[in-house]
């Protein structure tokens, strides 16, 4: 699947998108957080805290135990702050 | 009675002129009776800020604000709903954003609209990030517990 990353988070990994794949116990947005915060250093220093990452997936907001399912694209990203 | 309102979002780096929406919402009508326009400028926080950089998610953005503007007709009685989001690097004093609604009556217009920025705040993938007059790049603005709190006063 596609992982996207915005604002701070974007800012902390270093990369806008990548292709990530997730073995398949993951199977929450919240265990997906998990999964990438030990994928290395940048990663585990951009969801140090877990709780107020927000996700999407196909581009529609979850909370951290909707499954997975077939999503094709997951983002990560800090509280919205538009308007 | 009224045929089913097709709100118009639009998500751009370009500027938008306000008074030329809320008219595209009214011509040739007769129907309506109230129109709120709301626009949203950035702040020079006394005079520190040099520009606000909005980062958004592309094709979320739009969706999302569809979303709350579909369910803002589901909720009040307009007959037009028009939002804007601009991205990009904007100075201060620029306009940000734009609510438009128009209902026969006032209350539905000035609810929709509320509610409409209320929830475009904290649902919309907008991010903001301070560009500093001394030229440092400064930090990504934080969300507001009010903000949360205005939004969830609408009980959705």
């Amino acid at each position: 699947m596609k992982a996207v990353y915005f604002a701070w988070v974007r800012e902390r990994i270093g990369k806008t998108e990548e292709d990530i794949s997730p073995p398949a116990q993951v199977r929450t947005a919240g265990e997906l957080i998990a999964w990438l915060s030990a994928q290395g250093e940048e990663y585990a220093y951009a969801f140090e805290n877990p709780s107020v990452i927000r996700v999407a997936l196909d581009r529609a907001h979850v909370k951290h135990d909707a499954p997975l399912g077939e999503a094709r694209e997951a983002a990560f990203f800090p509280p919205m702050t538009g308007g | 009675m009224t045929a089913q309102v097709m709100p118009t979002v639009r998500v751009q780096a370009d500027d938008f002129d306000a008074a030329a929406e809320a008219a595209l919402l009214t011509q040739g009508r007769t129907d309506i009776g109230a129109v709120v326009t709301f626009t949203g400028l950035c702040r020079d926080e006394g005079g520190r800020l040099a520009a606000l950089e909005l980062e958004h998610y592309p094709g979320m953005a739009e969706e999302e604000i569809s979303r709350v503007a579909a369910q803002a007709c589901a909720r009040w009685p307009l007959q037009g709903v028009t939002a804007i989001h601009r991205f990009g690097k904007i100075a201060p004093g620029a306009q940000i954003v734009l609510v438009v609604t128009a209902s026969s009556h006032r209350v539905a217009a000035f609810e929709a609209a509320t509610f409409l920025m209320d929830y475009l705040k904290t649902r919309a993938p907008f991010w903001k990030k301070e560009h500093h007059k001394n030229g440092t790049s400064g930090e990504w603005v934080a969300a507001t517990e009010a903000d949360d709190v205005a939004a969830g006063r609408w009980g959705t």
